[in-house]
């Protein structure tokens, strides 16, 4: 009987200490382990290939995520990394178009050159998705759901069953919804990553990333990339990792409240033009994340009437901090096209929706009343 | 300054901005709040940028005397990152026993990416030049190397890559910046697995790379904030910490290393013994052209491998396990450890024996580690 989601989240790594009972996994702040013997192991040789408070906190993103195996990285783009040099040269990958920035960085500049191209489209549009796996030579198709920073919805069942037609290896961003509302390994992914540094962390105190492979046989590829590149996540975050996790559920439950509260009110203001939240009953993800997932999460995006009131608002809002990054307590005010989207060009994201009006919003465990008065009060500051 | 002096007072930071506190902070966050959209700050998200993580980078830099310093997650990580400058269709050349998972990658990861690699003896000027090719971008040169403590000459070395046009790129992990540096000799880029002898306490994972050029390091920042296999804060800070004691940490482990090589080649039951102390070491005048000193890694061969492994197991006092460069003195089997990653048709060509033992000699007294070698030889 698996467990249910709250109790492993709180009890990651409580039971790993026979010996002492301690109820916190200890940190192994240990580069090597020694052997009982020559030929004999205790299981840890080298902390690089395996290190008992990581390997925690990787069985506990395993069983989240229904998994057989989950690794562990020094940052969301060496899990991203370490998952694309599955692929040989000539593979193509189909991708969604408005992703983050630093993966399409990573696939153009890292990846490119050494034959791994990529295929990028509207994802929440499943023919286009469908035609483009037809593509001689696609291998992988990489969505994130929803998508940063427009918060579109691909249907990840259906996108799967058209992968599969094709024998392409399915791979979800899962980082803005996590396990806790998400799981894509139960409508046909094969493989999840995530930035831990966002929801799965939620404290803004550290920069880690994670791939969970659904089963062994790619679990074993991975392991063998984590080991040879050595991309790997220290104990000490490793720890503090499990530490964010066993408040996973709660925190999201009041952000996802929150959200909801001011992506309505966001609506209604005469100054934004359109908000992109899924949350929202009329949005165009509703209907299928309410079907595939547990919530809707706690990202916004908006557009104002006028790209002048941006710095305005950046600069006056005082319970939002005006910063990169999304997903822990605090709420963060971000503008995409200068930050989180900057490598992908104007061009293409004028094409994408991702204009110099957008303002993308992670909400936090904050008062919602608080959050609201001071959007509000910066958004009325700002010139119309 | 002197060196020793730079190695403690390393990682230079703005200590006024830090209410003068002797340590750097440990920035254990993420991202970094922003005051103006147009503008960046110095910060904006640990990836790319981290002030705990950049203090170790500025140390390594000025002690390997490079423009840049880079700390990244282990030193495969460092050395990976190092190899994604190069481009599908480029060869590089590294000497023949360089570390197992080197080879690894270069043999199984980098391959499929389109790298050309060949292993050539680096001790020799011959092979290497022969080992050129139109396409060679890269040498990557371990002296001594791992296991057997052969040595390159870089200085002969670079003058070869020079006239190709290769990078040269040496992994400087046994000797440390206090006993080689190779930037100053010429080389293009150093790496480390400062796991090994900078951390010095064998209690974290982590790699450095110094780079003397400063196109170079703008390519390499690159590569560590896209491909992100960074080092992060709380490691940082202990590699620090632990690169603060390098100089009287080796200072002592040398010496010992010194002493138990002298020992062990006096043992009948040890058919050869390498560390560049020895006078009949290959290499040995070279190395003393360009490193101040030997270093505390020493490899010996027993009879057999039978003996070999009774040996290993009846030694009381050093770790039996992976890595090197700890406060504790480690003993490893290189065929199944370090080494394991080679074929053993590859081990066997690079004289890295079923009868060889590697010796990380660490903080005890001498004494005691003469002594358990004793009993150990005995046993057999």
């Amino acid at each position: 009987m698996p467990r249910k989601l709250e109790t492993m989240l709180a009890q990651a790594g409580s039971k790993w200490d026979s010996k002492t009972g301690a109820l916190s996994m200890p940190i192994y702040q240990c580069a090597s382990f020694r052997h009982p013997g020559l030929g004999q192991s205790t299981g840890f040789d080298y902390s690089r290939t395996s290190n008992p408070t990581r390997l925690t906190l990787e069985n506990t993103l395993a069983e989240l995520d229904g998994g057989a195996k989950a690794f562990a990285f020094g940052s969301g783009l060496a899990a991203i990394d370490a998952v694309l040099r599955l692929f040989a040269p000539g593979d193509k990958l189909v991708v969604t178009e408005d992703l983050y920035g630093g993966t399409f960085r990573l696939i153009e500049k890292l990846h490119k050159p050494h034959g791994v191209s990529a295929i990028y489209l509207d994802s929440s549009n499943q023919d286009s998705l469908e035609n483009a796996l037809k593509t001689p030579g696609v291998r992988g198709l990489f969505l994130e759901i929803p998508t940063n920073p427009l918060l579109k919805v691909a249907d990840l069942a259906a996108a799967s069953r058209a992968a599969k037609q094709h024998g392409v290896l399915v791979i979800v961003d899962n980082t803005f919804l996590t396990p806790a509302l998400f799981r894509p390994i139960d409508h046909g992914a094969d493989i999840v990553i995530y930035s831990a540094t966002k929801y799965l962390n939620g404290h803004d105190d550290l920069v880690a990333g994670i791939a969970v492979a659904k089963d062994a046989a790619i679990g074993e590829k991975i392991a063998f990339i984590q080991n040879a590149a050595g991309a790997v996540l220290g104990p000490q975050d490793s720890w503090l990792l499990l530490r964010g996790l066993k408040t996973l559920s709660v925190r999201l439950e009041r952000q996802e409240k929150n959200a909801n509260v001011i992506a309505g009110r966001l609506k209604e203001h005469p100054r934004v033009r359109k908000v992109n939240y899924p949350g929202l009953p009329d949005d165009p993800g509703h209907a299928t994340l309410k079907r595939q997932g547990a919530g809707f999460g706690a990202m916004i995006s908006f557009e104002l009437d006028n790209a002048a009131a941006l710095p305005s608002i950046l600069s006056s809002v005082q319970v939002f901090l005006f910063a990169e990054s999304l997903g822990g307590v605090n709420s963060l005010i971000t503008y995409p096209a200068v930050q989180t989207h900057a490598d992908i060009g104007p061009e293409i994201r004028a094409k994408l929706g991702i204009n110099e009006r957008l303002l993308r919003l992670s909400i936090g465990i904050e008062n919602v009343e608080e959050l609201w008065n001071d959007l509000n009060r910066a958004l009325a500051a700002s010139p119309a | 300054m002197k060196f020793n002096s730079k190695i403690v007072h390393g990682g230079k930071y703005d200590i006024k901005r830090h209410y003068g506190a002797s340590s750097v902070p440990i920035y254990q966050n993420s991202t970094f709040t922003q005051e103006d959209p147009a503008h960046q700050a110095q910060y904006d998200y640990s990836r790319s940028g981290n002030p705990t993580r950049e203090a170790l980078e500025t140390a390594i830099a000025e002690l390997e005397g490079g423009s840049a310093g880079f700390a990244f997650a282990s030193g495969m990580a460092a050395s990976c990152s190092v190899l994604m400058l190069f481009r599908p269709g480029d060869h590089i050349i590294v000497s023949t026993d360089v570390y197992g998972g080197t080879f690894r990658a270069l043999s199984k990861l980098f391959k499929d990416w389109g790298l050309e690699s060949s292993f050539a003896d680096s001790t020799e000027r011959g092979a290497m030049e022969a080992a050129i090719r139109p396409n060679t971008k890269a040498f990557f040169i371990e002296t001594p190397s791992n296991p057997l403590l052969r040595i390159s000459d870089l200085s002969e070395l670079v003058k070869l890559a020079k006239k190709h046009g290769a990078v040269t790129i040496a992994d400087n992990t046994f000797m440390t910046p206090l006993l080689q540096r190779p930037l100053e000799l010429g080389f293009d880029i150093v790496v480390h697995s400062a796991t090994k002898f900078i951390g010095g306490h064998s209690d974290l994972i982590a790699g450095l790379a110094a780079v003397r050029d400063t196109e170079l390091a703008k390519q390499l920042k690159f590569v560590q904030n896209c491909f992100g296999a960074i080092l992060a804060p709380h490691d940082s800070w202990l590699t620090l910490r632990g690169l603060k004691s390098l100089g009287a940490r080796m200072e002592v482990q040398q010496r010992s290393a010194e002493r138990l090589a002298a020992f062990l080649s006096k043992m009948p039951e040890i058919k050869a013994v390498w560390h560049p102390s020895l006078p009949k070491h290959p290499g040995r005048e070279t190395h003393f052209r360009q490193a101040s000193g030997s270093g505390a890694v020493l490899s010996f061969e027993l009879e057999n491998q039978e003996r070999t492994l009774a040996f290993l197991k009846a030694l009381k006092l050093p770790l039996f396990a992976v890595s090197l460069g700890g406060v504790e003195s480690i003993a490893s089997y290189p065929a199944m450890m370090s080494h394991a990653a080679m074929p053993p048709e590859e081990r066997k060509a690079r004289g890295i024996t079923d009868s060889l033992v590697r010796f990380s000699v660490g903080l005890e007294d001498p004494e005691d580690l003469e002594k358990d070698i004793v009993q150990a030889l005995e046993k057999l």
